[in-house]
């Protein structure tokens, strides 16, 4: 290469799904006015071996998303973390089925690479925690005729090659292929850092590329999302504090599980 | 045709892979008795007689067989290829996988290629003009209706969808071996050395019979002494929830959920864990749950066979020390 590495690593503003999710009237998305938003910890792994690659190569990690305007405050997480420039493809992402989104992403690749800014390593998401299409990163990978790795917990660049650890049938499974590539990242192979004040006062001057989509989306294929229907409780209420200690331990007896 | 890529282990096909075939004998159902043919790729984990025959039991009509050096190691281009070249040679309408991380990967090389939707984690099927599945998003929280009107239509399977069951009348189960070709693009990511996994830490807790399970409400790392206690007069082990490892209570390998270990003892008493849906996917399979909780609407609480109400730091000493008192003599 002739240039420093530039990692490119790609994130979705998602509604927090950890407690209850309410959808929202139209039936088409999650709704996140009263659970809020965040990065899938998918993507924040993303990030951290973003730029823990590019800081051992001496080279830079972007971001990238598709998404509504406040998608902004993901990126500049992302910036707050170590990544350096961002690029912000403004849309409604709930109208763009995977396809369209690696379209998009592929654009942008593309594009900076005719401006001299040429993306070695594109990092997503392994699934999007909403959507959970599986499949962005290898048809970003398809459009641009690049490797694609899936799934990766441990990512490293050395001679022109990523090299990346998975976690597979056969136990932990190594790749290594030649850069350009694109590499989907699994939870679980690094602890994402905290942002620092310094580092959310630099993010704060990241001077945002914001540009519309390149095409039509073709769309998500979906009709409607529902909740799965609840389950009725029958739960057994054995009692209240600890005077229900016997007729737990009466429970236990009856199931054989108190050790003699 | 129906095609389904199936995986193997030492045993034959994978379970998921068999509930995939199940699912497919209920669409041929639908669509008047559309024939079922499996893919393997690559030098299966048993006998290729074994998995044949059972392959067949499963009401599978041809199984066919990629063999060559191009899949000596996985890569999911390659496999693609060796589905798609089979697909194109036996013309069928539907290919579908199990929703593993190969599964997935496989079957969204294959749409990328043939430029059709794939549709992940499907649960059931709801018409076939246009052709139309619910699958689950948002970590199974949600479910999707989506249409997949292109042929071939792709998509994966959930796991524990359906049950694994046996065809009542079996499939033809002929083999058909092949040496498809594959492209030079498609041998690039391979694997290309595999360790077998590190002693696996949370073996002790995937085979107890009896697992005490313990969240945020444990309170802080000094907070599981009882619990432990609990855990060694029911000779069971320690699970937790994400929020105590996240937070470095207790070390990873003893999470239970979507992304630490699936479960099933006999008993799982689920302390102070509130049972968010990421939680419940690891837990869902203990034949009897036994919530100890102070809000008597949390999710776990609806969830469990038994529920305990209040304070775990008060309940659970209290059970303690109710059977030791019942067992000394
Ligand atoms: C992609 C993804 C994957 C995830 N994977 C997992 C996973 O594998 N496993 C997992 O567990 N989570 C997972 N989560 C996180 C999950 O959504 C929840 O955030 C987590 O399970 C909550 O943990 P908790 O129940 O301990 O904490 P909380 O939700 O905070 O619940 C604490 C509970 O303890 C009760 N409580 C508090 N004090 C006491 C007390 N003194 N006595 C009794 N009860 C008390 C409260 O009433 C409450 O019900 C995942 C999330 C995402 C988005």
């Amino acid at each position: 290469m002739s240039q420093a590495l530039d990692v490119l690593v790609c994130v979705k503003r998602v509604v927090d799904s950890t407690g209850e999710v309410v959808l929202t009237e139209d039936e088409q998305s999650v709704d996140g006015r009263y659970a809020g938003f965040t990065l899938s910890n998918h993507e924040e792994c993303a990030i951290e071996l973003a730029v823990q690659v590019a800081g051992a190569a001496g080279g830079s990690a972007s971001v990238l998303t598709l998404g509504e305007p406040e998608a902004v405050d993901q990126l500049r997480s992302a910036l707050a973390v170590g990544c350096t420039a961002a690029t912000h493809v403004e849309a409604d992402p709930g109208a763009f089925g995977p396809a369209d989104v690696a379209r998009e992403i592929a654009l942008v690749v593309r594009d900076h690479e005719s401006a001299g800014r040429p993306h070695d390593l594109v990092l997503l998401g392994n699934d999007a925690a909403d959507t959970g299409d599986f499949q962005v990163g290898i048809r970003l990978a398809h459009e641009l005729g690049r490797p694609v790795v899936n799934g990766a917990a441990t990512i490293a660049v050395e001679d022109g090659h990523v090299v990346a650890g998975v976690k597979g049938p056969e136990g932990r499974e190594t790749y290594r292929v030649p850069l350009p590539a694109v590499v989907t990242v699994l939870e679980g192979g690094v602890e994402p850092r905290y942002p620092t004040v310094p580092g959310r006062m630099k993010a704060k001057k990241v001077e945002i590329e914001s540009r519309p989509p390149g095409t039509d989306p073709v769309g998500p294929n979906r009709r409607r999302l529902r909740l799965p229907p609840p389950q009725p409780s029958e739960v057994q209420v054995l009692g209240k504090g600890a005077d229900a200690a016997p007729a737990v331990v009466d429970l236990f007896e009856r199931l054989g599980v108190v050790a003699r | 045709m129906i095609l389904v890529l199936v995986e193997t282990d030492a045993t034959g096909a994978v379970e998921v892979s068999r509930e995939t075939l199940t699912f497919a004998r209920d669409l041929s159902a639908a669509g008047g008795g559309v024939p079922i043919d499996a893919v393997v790729v690559g030098a299966p984990a048993c006998p290729v007689a074994e998995l044949v025959a059972q392959l067949a039991t499963y009401g599978v009509r041809q199984v066919h067989h990629a063999t060559g050096d191009a899949f000596s190691a996985y890569g999911g281009a390659s496999w693609a290829s060796a589905v798609q070249t089979v697909r194109e040679a036996a013309g069928s309408v539907v290919v579908t996988a199990a929703g593993t991380p190969r599964g997935m990967e496989v079957l969204a090389h294959l749409a990328a290629r043939l430029g059709v939707a794939m549709a992940a984690n499907v649960v059931a099927f709801d018409g076939l003009a246009p052709f139309t599945v619910t699958r689950q998003v948002v970590g199974g929280a949600a479910l999707e209706d989506m249409v997949l009107g292109e042929r071939p239509a792709i998509f994966t399977v959930a796991g524990h969808a359906v049950e694994a069951s046996p065809a009542p009348t079996s499939g033809e189960g002929r083999l058909v071996t092949s040496a498809p070709e594959v492209a030079a693009a498609d041998l690039v990511a391979r694997v290309v050395s595999a360790e077998p996994a590190q002693e696996d830490l949370s073996g002790g807790l995937k085979s107890a019979r009896v697992v005490v399970g313990a969240g945020r409400g444990a309170g802080s790392a000094d907070g599981f002494g009882d619990l432990l206690e609990l855990v060694d007069l029911l000779d069971g082990a320690l699970g937790v929830s994400r929020v105590v490892t996240s937070l470095g209570w207790r070390p990873h390998h003893e999470q239970v959920g979507q992304t630490g270990s699936r479960i099933s003892p006999d008993l799982y008493v689920a302390c102070g864990i509130s049972g968010a849906i990421q939680h419940w996917a690891g837990c869902a399979s203990a034949k009897t749950i036994v919530a100890i909780n102070t809000d008597p609407d949390a999710p776990m609480v609806a969830k469990a066979h038994y529920a305990v109400i209040g304070d775990l730091h008060e309940i659970v000493p209290a059970i303690n020390e109710e059977i030791r008192r019942r067992r000394s003599p």
